[in-house]
């Protein structure tokens, strides 16, 4: 197992005569999403504080590659500090600095850059984040998801190893939270920092992330993989799972992961029972990236949202769908035989190519390839889930497809 | 028993109570400002931000100076002459405004209208930033928030107070000219000859110390009121901001009157 990066052990803070945090224990590995989600008001933000150094803890201790902050020499940490930087819940933008100023501040301010240097990186990731209208725009000027932008955009300008996140997507609407999210993953995978990220935003947070910590009454009772968690049999975990996980899936309307295997146990109960058998169907996007990159994230998740309301429209009365990752979407048929389904299949790759969406004319100036599969598989008396979904993933075929031949031209 | 005892003891509390804060207070004012002003020394110096400052406090407070510091001189000009005219002394009514301007109500009076223009603004901005936590990020970004805000605030008052003094002090002559001379009919030459006579070396550079401390109290205290926004027991948000101006102004101002006694005290 790697070294964890950061380590807090037995933290401790009270304001006042309140107890925030409670013996608080938690470890983060380098190069992972983690999650810290929670109630309102239970000390997600004054842990994440506590973690950059803004707050210091009344007991117990914070190690960073196993060393306290406060028995750092200066040096390290000055280098501790360029490694890290911090995305506020509010975004904490300066205002009276346009949105340029506002990212070229840590580098003009932190670095020895030439001032050219440093207007070619900021425009860089100012064209990055899609915000080259706003660029001299002061934040008041500028709507709630663009400021998120470029609080992203400051944070990632440095080119930091650990990115706190205050609740990134709290306020926006289930398009822009999910792309917001897609954006955060994006940049860890390409810059391969350590994100921590404070968020109650249950399922969507638990698609992108590689850990999980719970905070109830100022402790941690939980921390594992996401898998853990929605398997974890721990009283507190499964209320708050129930009380905080909403029913559907925001951006598609689909039920969730959890519901879904919940089904399919219900299902399978049966199937064993009676001895028969239904179809599952698995939808992938292929390449989100792509679409991500040159056309931007919220086209991507309108992507994945028309796709999901497309699967409703279609399946909605014979069968059971969710959002079972990022980019996949499952679907139960219990009452359908394979053949039905596969024609339900057809007449949805019909219906989606009309959609102006999955069109290249759509797209006139950007080159990309992007695919949409589906696969079916059948459940028979026995088997689980999972073998269930690696069988359609096997079987998936196109029902969509946009593909770059040359520059500007699109089929 | 008990009851009386409180009541007995309950002022004498409060007094302590009071002190302690008071001296903790001006303890921690002190160290923001000992913090606050070796940051102007650091490198990379903040020039442009220091020019801005300069920009902001001083040449955008030049107009203002300028009409006060005509009205001040004219109306010293005015009363001089009638209290004068009394003893038959009109004649030093020149030396009587360039001493009052130059050892006492350029400085003192330069500090107030800076107070009302920039002192305000000072606290009021700082204290928006700490309300909307971008001290915060500019703390987890690994700058220094009072050498960022508050240093090159401090230099720029060093440098504006004193120059903007001085133009205080040139045009309230020339106010006290205007009615003296020019509406009542004193004779120029006596006007200028008895303001050259009078006036020495060390009234000038007594006026010239006052400015530099007030700039200090005055830059020093807005900051800190703006600053420590979020600490301070009355008010959150908008309504902390407000009274932290409203107590940035009122203490600049009392302790610029009060430091103007000790001063002038040392300074006789």
């Amino acid at each position: 197992m790697t070294a964890p990066l950061v380590e807090l052990k037995n933290v401790t803070k009270r304001f006042g005569e309140i107890t925030v945090l409670d013996m608080v224990n938690l470890t983060i590995f380098e190069g992972d999403i983690t999650t810290i989600i929670g109630k309102s008001g239970v000390g997600k933000s004054v842990l994440l504080k506590h973690i950059i150094g803004l707050l210091r803890p009344d007991e117990g201790k914070i190690l960073f590659n196993g060393k306290q902050l406060k028995g750092m020499t200066r040096k390290e940490r000055k280098s501790f500090k360029e490694r890290i930087s911090y995305m506020f819940q509010n975004n904490a933008l300066f205002d009276s600095l346009t949105v340029f100023e506002n990212i070229a501040l840590p580098l003009r301010e932190k670095t020895r850059l030439h001032e050219d240097a440093i207007r070619s990186r900021v425009l860089a990731q100012i064209d990055q984040m899609e915000l080259s209208e706003v660029t001299y725009k002061y934040p008041s000027q500028i709507s709630g998801g663009m400021q998120k932008r470029v609080a992203l955009a400051r944070a990632l300008v440095t080119e930091p190893k650990i990115i706190l996140f205050d609740e990134p997507t709290t306020g926006l609407d289930p398009l822009r939270k999910n792309a917001v999210l897609s954006m955060i993953v994006h940049y860890q995978k390409k810059i391969r920092f350590t994100a921590i990220l404070v968020s109650h935003d249950i399922p969507d947070i638990l698609f992108i992330s590689n850990r999980v910590a719970i905070i109830d009454s100022g402790r941690i009772p939980f921390q594992g993989t996401p898998m853990e968690l929605e398997q974890s049999e721990n009283p507190v975990v499964q209320q708050f799972i129930k009380g905080q996980a909403s029913l559907k899936d925001e951006l598609t309307g689909l039920n969730t992961r959890r519901d879904i295997k919940k089904i399919f146990i219900q299902e399978m109960e049966r199937v064993n029972r009676l001895h028969e058998s239904f179809p599952v169907v698995m939808f992938t996007i292929d390449n989100l990236e792509q679409i991500n990159e040159h056309i931007g994230y919220i086209a991507a998740q309108q992507i994945i949202q028309c796709l999901g309301m497309l699967i409703k429209e279609h399946f909605d009365t014979t069968g059971t769908s969710a959002r079972y990752s990022q980019n996949d979407i499952l679907m139960l048929l219990p009452h359908t035989g394979l053949k039905e389904a596969k024609q339900v299949l057809d007449e949805l790759a019909t219906d989606l190519q009309k959609q102006e969406i999955f069109q290249a004319k759509s797209y006139p100036k950007a080159c990309f390839s992007f695919s949409i599969l589906a696969g079916p598989a059948e459940a028979r008396p026995g088997m689980d889930l999972d073998s269930l979904i690696k069988q359609a993933l096997s079987h998936q075929k196109t029902i969509a497809h946009i593909e770059c031949i040359k520059h500007g031209e699109t089929t | 028993m008990d009851q009386t005892t409180n009541f007995v003891f309950a002022p004498f509390n409060w007094l302590g109570r009071f002190s302690i804060a008071f001296i903790g207070e001006l303890g921690s004012v002190g160290i923001f400002f000992i913090h606050a002003f070796c940051l102007i020394f650091s490198l990379p110096l903040q020039v442009s931000k220091t020019i801005q400052q300069v920009f902001f406090i001083g040449a955008k407070s030049i107009l203002i100076i300028l009409l006060v510091g005509l009205f001040t001189g004219m109306v010293l000009g005015l009363q001089g002459y009638y209290t004068l005219v009394k003893f038959g002394s009109e004649g030093v009514l020149g030396a009587a405004v360039a001493l009052s301007l130059i050892r006492e109500l350029g400085p003192v009076m330069t500090a107030i209208m800076i107070i009302a223009r920039a002192g305000s603004s000072m606290a009021a901005e700082i204290g928006i930033m700490r309300i909307s936590e971008q001290i915060d990020a500019l703390d987890t970004m690994d700058i220094n928030p009072i050498r960022f805000l508050v240093s090159p605030r401090i230099a720029a008052s060093l440098i504006s107070f004193p120059l903007l003094t001085a133009i205080f002090d040139v045009i309230g002559i020339a106010g006290g000219y205007l009615t003296g001379v020019v509406l009542l009919g004193i004779n120029a030459g006596v006007y200028f000859y008895r303001i050259e006579a009078s006036v020495i070396m060390q009234d000038v550079s007594g006026g010239f110390v006052k400015s530099l401390v007030f700039g200090i109290i005055v830059s020093t205290i807005c900051c800190y009121q703006g600053y420590f926004t979020h600490m301070r027991p009355g008010g959150f948000g908008a309504r902390g901001v407000s009274l932290a101006t409203t107590s940035a102004v009122v203490l600049s101002c009392v302790l610029v009157l009060i430091m103007d006694y000790v001063l002038t005290s040392f300074l006789l």
